[in-house]
């Protein structure tokens, strides 16, 4: 089963736990499955059917790019981080 | 130089350092620049800012204003819709669009001094001036929050009166707008492991970007509707879409041409003017071009957090880091979003650390809101860490590239925010500056030290969009959306000479506005190389593969039967002579019309970068000055495309860090007023100052990326603060924790270390 590492402000919705496992092929599906283990967490992850703004992830180390639609496989583990923008030149 | 690096061996072109394609432009003043646009019947127009840091705006009679003679327009916020408190993604980063329209023009409230409070439009731009002084506006004047210490203090004056968060919940005003925390393992248990504990407090000060050319731009509202904005920006794209929303008209219906660009190092990834010009036009039916003054720039344009960094670090004897804690706070300015959340992901990113706490806060106080800098949040960050990195190396015993070497991140470590490390080059770094001729030279002489740094920057990816065209002389051109700061425009051609097999003279690069270029995001987070490079690579791929369908067609062969190396169109067949991009574009027609590569990728194969730097200082012990005597930058960029930009953009940053370090700060007065609002007072380093910025790039290529491309334009910024307090601490025995490391607060410090040395011989 994929792998949630839940983001410390969050634990407090996971009865501390960092590491929650979850079913689903894709970030869609695996916070609709954790919504369902633990109920209210959706609302801190998405809005108006997306990830929230200022909210990415990261599955298997891989910087997300298709929000709620990136694909997870049975092994994976993801991380929700904040979205990281930069300046340069 | 050049270390770790196989330059030029895997690439025919990728590695070479070609003359800048618009390099002729520019040396002969024939670029044009957004100031330089003018139109038939242009209008000039000038912007009131508010002389408060914080106020209540009671009313504004702009009556006397739009009878001056020569006067067109005269605007304020209600003149712009009212947009709603939500989150929505603008640009790089998440954006408010209720605040980012009052940061345009303010509604209700100023909330620094410089804040837009009307906007005109005359026939000069010295009657627009005059108009100014004719707006009458009442204010409320409230008590500033200047610091983060003042905003999240009891009782503190509160700037949004709406603004809440998540943990003080919904019935408490508050000037905090954001806390983010990451932890890992057991912080007590990694404490108490520890033979050294290091613990200090820090404050960084609030920079500016200090591009050269001010912001500008160019309105023209059309009678059909349509608009179209000339301006200087880091992302035609974010100028289309902020502004649209800003002005409530269809994004459809604005266009933007993106001018030549006199810097931006992230400050120009947002609006300012942009909106009001069009705003103008509409109003007077004519152009309108507003420009900014450098007071204005520094006033009201978004520089970058100060703030306030409690580091707390723990190693083994052995050298060993076991744990981190880490409070932090950064200004945002008047509307929330500082890069605080980055500093935090930052703050220990170049070392594989298993216990660590990190909390950080996004404070408004009353600054102007704080735009991108060259790697946001992260320099502020690494002042903390590697100054407290250096102590425990020095407890140790252990030289401090050594100890970074020891504890450095490496693929597997996982990052901050959780995920692990792919292929990244930290420990590269560090060791390329062991070995540089720098580090190996002995410093001698009093008062002079030496000191070390290391830097984390993530770079970004996003979406870009680029076009080949294959053209009748067998040339080609290529046409990308992202504005040209470093010298990309050098880099998309290379790269696309490298998959043609031409001669990168033969590909002329052209940067389209937004009707004539798929979707590009903005020219910053070090993105460009890598995710529009990757567009253009991508493209040029696709004009292969149709030069190999046309060639099939002509052979009578399928497409597959087709190579293309170097230029050349072959296949293995009697009596089929291999042909060139340039024999075979007179049969484009016959064989299906022109050839374009088009592509269009969100980059996802980002590799982040690590650079470490060493710096020699003299300080003077009676004035507190602090001269940089050398200094050596050695940055991870994968695979250099142009090692000669790789280089510029890493000695440009080490120059912006080099300046926060020693001279860059925002004065304000105690009613929040900003008293240094020119250069010669906002005192940036020049060439006077500095020595020339030796450089080693180091290649460690990024994995998954087509030529292995990381990010350059950011991390360089990010260790010279800290090189700098390191150097300083070895050469007159005092730890600075306040950014600038100003002549008076190295006297400070020297004499309080002298104070307590004299104190403590006394009490003997």
């Amino acid at each position: 089963m994929p792998t949630v590492i839940v983001p410390a402000l969050l634990r407090k919705l996971t009865d501390g736990r960092e590491r929650v496992s979850v079913r689903g092929a894709n970030v869609r599906q695996v916070i609709d499955d954790l919504e369902r283990q633990f109920p209210g967490i959706k609302a801190h992850l998405v809005e108006d059917g997306d990830l929230k703004s200022g909210i990415n992830v990261s599955v298997d180390g891989e910087m997300g790019i298709g929000g709620l639609l990136d694909p997870v496989n049975e092994t994976s583990e993801v991380f929700f981080l904040p979205a990281i923008g930069g300046g340069t030149r | 130089m050049a270390a770790g690096t196989t330059e030029g061996s895997r690439f025919r072109v990728i590695g070479t350092r070609p003359v800048r394609h618009d390099g002729v432009e520019k040396v002969t003043g024939a670029a044009r620049y957004g100031a330089d646009y003018a139109f038939p019947g242009m209008l000039y127009g000038r912007v009131l800012r508010s002389p408060h840091a914080h106020a209540i705006i009671k009313s504004i009679n702009v009556e006397k204003a739009r009878k001056l003679e020569g006067v067109r327009a005269v605007v304020t916020s209600a003149d712009l819709p009212e947009l709603p408190d939500r989150i929505e993604q603008g640009g790089e980063l998440p954006i408010n669009l209720h605040h980012l329209s009052c940061n345009i023009l303010a509604r209700g409230k100023v909330l620094y001094d410089g804040h837009a409070v009307a906007a005109v439009a005359a026939t000069s731009p010295h009657i627009a001036e005059e108009a100014l002084r004719l707006i009458e506006v009442d204010y409320e004047v409230l008590p500033p929050a200047m610091t983060v210490e003042d905003a999240m203090a009891p009782n503190a004056p509160i700037l949004l009166p709406s603004l809440r968060n998540k943990e003080d919940g919904p019935d408490k005003q508050t000037n905090v707008a954001a806390h983010v925390q990451f932890k890992r393992g057991d912080i007590k248990d990694g404490f108490s492991k520890a033979d050294y504990v290091i613990e200090r407090t820090f404050k960084t000060a609030m920079v500016h970007q200090g591009y050269i050319e001010p912001h500008n731009a160019v309105g023209i509202y059309n009678a059909d509707g349509h608009a179209t904005i000339y301006c200087s920006t880091q992302g035609s794209f974010v100028v289309r879409s902020l502004s649209a929303a800003v002005l409530g008209i269809p994004e459809g219906k604005l266009r933007v041409v993106p001018a030549e660009i006199g810097g931006g190092f992230g400050g120009k990834t947002t609006i300012y003017l942009e909106p009001l010009s069009v705003l103008l036009s509409q109003k007077t039916g004519h152009p309108v071009k507003l420009t900014m003054n450098r007071a204005e720039v520094l006033r009201a344009t978004g520089p970058t957090s100060g703030g306030t960094i409690r580091c707390k670090m723990g190693a083994t004897k052995d050298g060993k880091l076991v744990a981190a804690e880490v409070w932090m706070a950064y200004e945002a300015g008047g509307f929330p979003g500082s890069p605080v959340p980055m500093g935090a992901m930052c703050i220990i990113a170049p070392y594989d650390i298993p216990n660590m706490v990190i909390d950080a806060y996004d404070v408004v106080v009353n600054r102007p809101k704080t735009a991108a800098y060259r790697a946001p949040g992260a320099t502020n960050a690494a002042f903390a860490s590697e100054t407290i990195i250096d102590e425990l190396a020095e407890k140790c015993g252990i030289d401090p590239c050594d100890f970074r070497i020891k504890n450095g991140a490496h693929e597997g470590t996982p990052q901050t925010a959780g995920p692990p490390y792919k292929r990244i080059g930290m420990i590269e770094t560090v060791e390329a500056i062991k070995n540089s001729p720098h580090y190996k030279s002995k410093l001698t002489g009093k008062n002079r030290g030496r000191g070390v740094a290391t830097g984390f920057w993530f770079n970004i990816g996003f979406q870009s969009s680029a076009m080949v065209n294959i053209h009748n002389d067998g040339t080609a051109s290529v046409v990308t959306g992202s504005v040209d700061i470093g010298g990309s425009r050098a880099s998309m051609a290379i790269i696309t000479a490298e998959v043609l097999g031409l001669d990168v003279k033969d590909v002329r690069p052209l940067i389209a506005d937004t009707d004539a270029i798929g979707y590009t995001d903005v020219t910053g987070g070090s993105r460009t190389t890598v995710a529009t490079g990757l567009a253009v690579y991508e493209a040029a791929q696709d004009a292969v593969r149709q030069l190999k369908e046309r060639a099939a067609k002509l052979w009578e062969k399928k497409p597959e039967e087709v190579e293309f190396n170097n230029g050349m169109l072959s296949a293995k067949a009697n009596g089929v002579k291999p042909m060139s991009i340039k024999d075979i574009v007179p049969r484009l027609g016959r064989t299906g019309g022109p050839i374009t590569g088009r592509a269009t990728v969100n980059a996802r194969a980002v590799g982040p970068a690590f650079a470490t730097t060493c710096v020699d200082v003299e300080v003077d012990p009676d004035t507190g000055k602090v001269s940089i005597l050398r200094a050596t930058v050695a940055q991870d960029a994968g695979k250099a495309v142009h090692p000669s930009y790789v280089e510029g953009q890493m000695q440009g940053g080490t120059v912006q860090g080099l300046g926060w370090a020693l001279n860059e700060e925002y004065f304000y007065d105690s009613k929040g007023v900003l008293r240094n609002t020119g250069l010669l007072d906002y005192r940036m380093p020049t060439c006077l100052d500095l020595p020339m910025i030796e450089t080693v790039i180091v290649e460690v290529p990024a994995p998954g990326h087509p030529i292995g491309s990381r990010g350059v334009g950011e991390v360089s910024i990010v260790p010279p603060p800290a090189a700098v307090a390191n150097a300083i601490a070895r050469a007159v025995g005092v730890r600075m924790t306040e950014l600038p490391m100003s002549p008076g607060r190295v006297v400070k410090a020297i004499l309080s270390k002298d104070g307590a040395a004299v104190a403590s011989a006394a009490a003997d």
